[in-house]
């Protein structure tokens, strides 16, 4: 059993606090992704809970203890650099097997191993080579390596795929997927890239600032955002937000800062009259239609064939982007009107960013 | 070797010289005969015997007198052309030489003895190398023993220092610690005290401690130099960070980060230091002149020093031993010095 559990964990540099009280439990045999914006902490924490970094404040249990004073190399995780980190004057086999000769592995043992692990990863054929003979994707399969072939109880990935191409980043991403079905450890991995969370995931933190801003599954982070940051980190294109005020007679009706009213779904939001909130629909569910209550110019389009980015304002030059399937009839500088198809709409009180959504 | 030749005959101009051929192979040259030139002279005086080192003026290339053994006499007679007289073009043995009269024998005819002016006499020389000046070394002086303790002063020296200023320069590099700023401050600011002013209180540091008549006497106040742990820093600072976690990860202990890590990593600047270290030590003069006063003790470069005394100079000792003394550093040079290059070139980046 390898769970992690994160009890208030805090780190100041000086008089900065990077990490702000996070607590935070992955289960085992999770697959949990730390999402935000550079510079929210992400990767400190990571490195806090891998033990390279100390902690200032708070508690890190892995599998039931507290490591919060155990060395990192006694945790029992094993690492992947978003720079690799190989070893640059060993070989591919010399890399994998440092770590195992460390704790005194027998020679055979070590030699089955490395070969198992290469198979899988299919290096086998690299094994005599240097990290520096080796393409990008290759490099980050022996860093992969590295890290199986300890049969670690807990992966830590930080940032891997940051340095590969587009499509092959794509490949390894289904790799690691498939890498963590099989091995059914527990893998916390570090991205800023939501589309990186959002496929892999069984969980997802989203983090800013050094705070904790929703922990959850993916669709359910992208069905209930809890705020106004976590509603426009998850998903893309962003999801769109509208200024307004809840209407002082009807509560069902939001006066959009442009002077325009629209009716809200009449259940499942906790707002008052005359309170200032902003409605966010998502780009799928705000489509062109006749009578629509909101009025957009419209900017630029992209047609790609089988489904069309609108860009525009609405007339307080708010900015909105509609995602409608298939070819659209709407041209660049025309004035449409627009509205949500669905309910799938989100209302956040716009003093606190947090949702109003009841339940 | 055909490429070497091409280097080495490359012209600007097309089938003639253009000038600017005429002035790069004149400076190249020029630069070759100033570098090269007081060590060819030193290797051919070092094969001089004294009377052709006395000389005056000077020749090129070692000659010598050619000799005969003739019947009668105990030693080889010196050989001179007859310029003048009766027998002018033969070929006479000196048997004796006095107030500008010699006495000489034809080869052939031993018993009759000829006298002349000296000044008819022209010696015949052929160009002779006197290695006795090079035998005479093993012979009267004790030269494998010097050499012994220069080549141990050197090679414990570079090794203590190559290890104790990686340590520092990994220390300095890798570790985040309180007053590690001013600790490097420290090492670099010993740069610009000349060794010359610390001379006395290294002198009875060593005295106090008994070291001195000792080879670790030379060796151990040698053993951390500021430049050298300065230069290992700047080489080790590249090195990412993120291998020595990885390495953590992989459960090594920091020493053998330092071993298995550190160390093959900043190999090129090691070699460069290495290097920089063996010439030190071995063409080290002033501070074995002070520890060291027993002439068993003695380095090549002290031996060569009490050589010149005060009245006189044993100049063929002297020059064959310096060319001895030059051999092993210019052997260590020429195997070691394209690491100086790549290792100067990697130590500035990537």
């Amino acid at each position: 059993m390898a769970s992690i559990e994160l009890r208030d964990v805090r780190k100041s540099y000086g008089a900065a606090d990077v990490i702000k009280g996070i607590d935070l439990n992955v289960a085992h045999g999770e697959f949990c992704v730390f999402v935000g914006p550079s510079g929210c902490g992400k990767s400190t924490l990571l490195r806090m809970i891998s033990g390279l970094e100390d902690i200032t404040g708070g508690e890190v249990v892995i599998g039931g203890d507290v490591v919060n004073s155990i060395p990192a190399a006694d945790r029992g995780l094993a690492m992947v650099f978003q720079s690799y980190a190989l070893y640059p004057h060993m070989t591919v086999r010399q890399n994998l097997s440092f770590g195992l000769e460390n704790i005194n592995t027998p020679k055979s043992e070590i030699a089955t191993k490395i070969d198992e692990v290469s198979k899988m990863l299919q290096i086998d054929m690299l094994l005599d080579r240097r990290p520096k003979d080796l393409s990008g994707g290759q490099r980050q399969r022996v860093a992969i390596g590295r890290a199986v072939v300890r049969e670690p109880r807990v992966f830590l990935f930080d940032e891997p795929l940051s340095n590969l191409d587009a499509e092959l980043r794509v490949d390894m991403r289904g790799e690691i997927a498939a890498l963590h079905r099989r091995l059914g450890n527990t893998m916390i991995y570090v991205t800023h890239d939501q589309v990186e969370a959002m496929t892999m995931a069984d969980k997802i933190a989203v983090l800013r600032l050094g705070e904790l801003e929703q922990f959850g599954a993916p669709l359910e982070l992208y069905n209930r955002p809890e705020n106004i940051f976590v509603a426009g980190f998850i998903g893309s294109p962003k999801m769109n937000f509208v200024a307004g005020r809840v209407a002082e007679g009807d509560r069902t009706v939001l006066e959009v800062a442009t002077g325009e009213r629209m009716v809200l779904p009449s259940g499942g939001f906790a707002q008052r009259p005359g309170q200032a909130v902003t409605l966010g629909v998502r780009p799928v569910d705000l489509q062109p239609v006749q009578g629509g209550t909101l009025t957009m110019q419209v900017r630029s389009v992209e047609q790609l064939g089988g489904e069309s980015y609108i860009y525009g304002h609405l007339t307080d030059a708010t900015p909105i982007t509609l995602h409608s399937p298939g070819q659209t009839q709407v041209n660049m500088e025309e004035t449409i009107q627009i509205g949500p198809i669905n309910d799938q709409l989100h209302l956040f009180d716009t003093e606190t960013g947090r949702t109003l959504r009841m339940d | 070797m055909s490429r070497i030749f091409s280097f080495l005959t490359a012209t600007r101009g097309k089938g003639r010289l253009h000038w600017t051929d005429w002035v790069s192979y004149g400076y190249l040259l020029f630069g070759v005969l100033l570098m090269f030139g007081p060590v060819v002279w030193l290797v051919l005086s070092s094969f001089k015997t004294p009377n052709e080192l006395d000389r005056f003026p000077p020749r090129f290339l070692p000659y010598a007198q050619d000799v005969a053994e003739v019947e009668g006499f105990e030693e080889p007679l010196l050989l001179f052309t007859v310029t003048e007289g009766d027998l002018a073009g033969q070929i006479v043995a000196q048997t004796r030489r006095a107030a500008g009269r010699a006495e000489v024998v034809l080869p052939d005819d031993p018993e009759n003895r000829i006298r002349m002016p000296a000044a008819n006499l022209e010696a015949i020389e052929g160009i002779a190398f006197a290695t006795e000046n090079y035998t005479s070394l093993f012979e009267r002086f004790n030269f494998l023993r010097f050499f012994w303790n220069s080549t141990f002063i050197t090679v414990m020296a570079t090794l203590i220092m190559l290890l104790v200023n990686s340590m520092a320069a990994f220390a300095l590099s890798k570790y985040q610690f309180r007053g590690r700023t001013a600790v490097l401050l420290m090492v670099v600011g010993t740069l610009m005290i000349p060794q010359t002013v610390v001379l006395v209180p290294l002198f009875l540091i060593t005295f106090e401690l008994g070291m001195l008549n000792s080879l670790w006497g030379v060796i151990i106040p040698g053993a951390a130099t500021p430049t050298g742990v300065f230069l290992l820093r700047q080489y080790m600072i590249t090195i990412p960070d993120e291998i020595l976690d990885a390495a953590r990860m992989d459960k090594a202990s920091e020493w053998k980060i330092f071993w298995r890590i550190i160390i093959p990593l900043s190999a090129p600047a090691i070699a460069v230091l290495a290097i920089l270290a063996i010439m030190w030590r071995w063409n080290d003069f002033l501070w074995p002149l002070i520890v060291l006063t027993r002439s068993e003790n003695f380095t090549l470069q002290l031996a060569l020093n009490s050589f010149q005394g005060e009245l006189q100079t044993d100049w063929p000792s002297l020059l064959a031993m310096t060319v001895l003394t030059l051999l092993p550093i210019a052997a260590v040079f020429m195997f070691l010095q394209k690491y100086i290059a790549t290792g100067i070139a990697s130590t500035g980046g990537k």
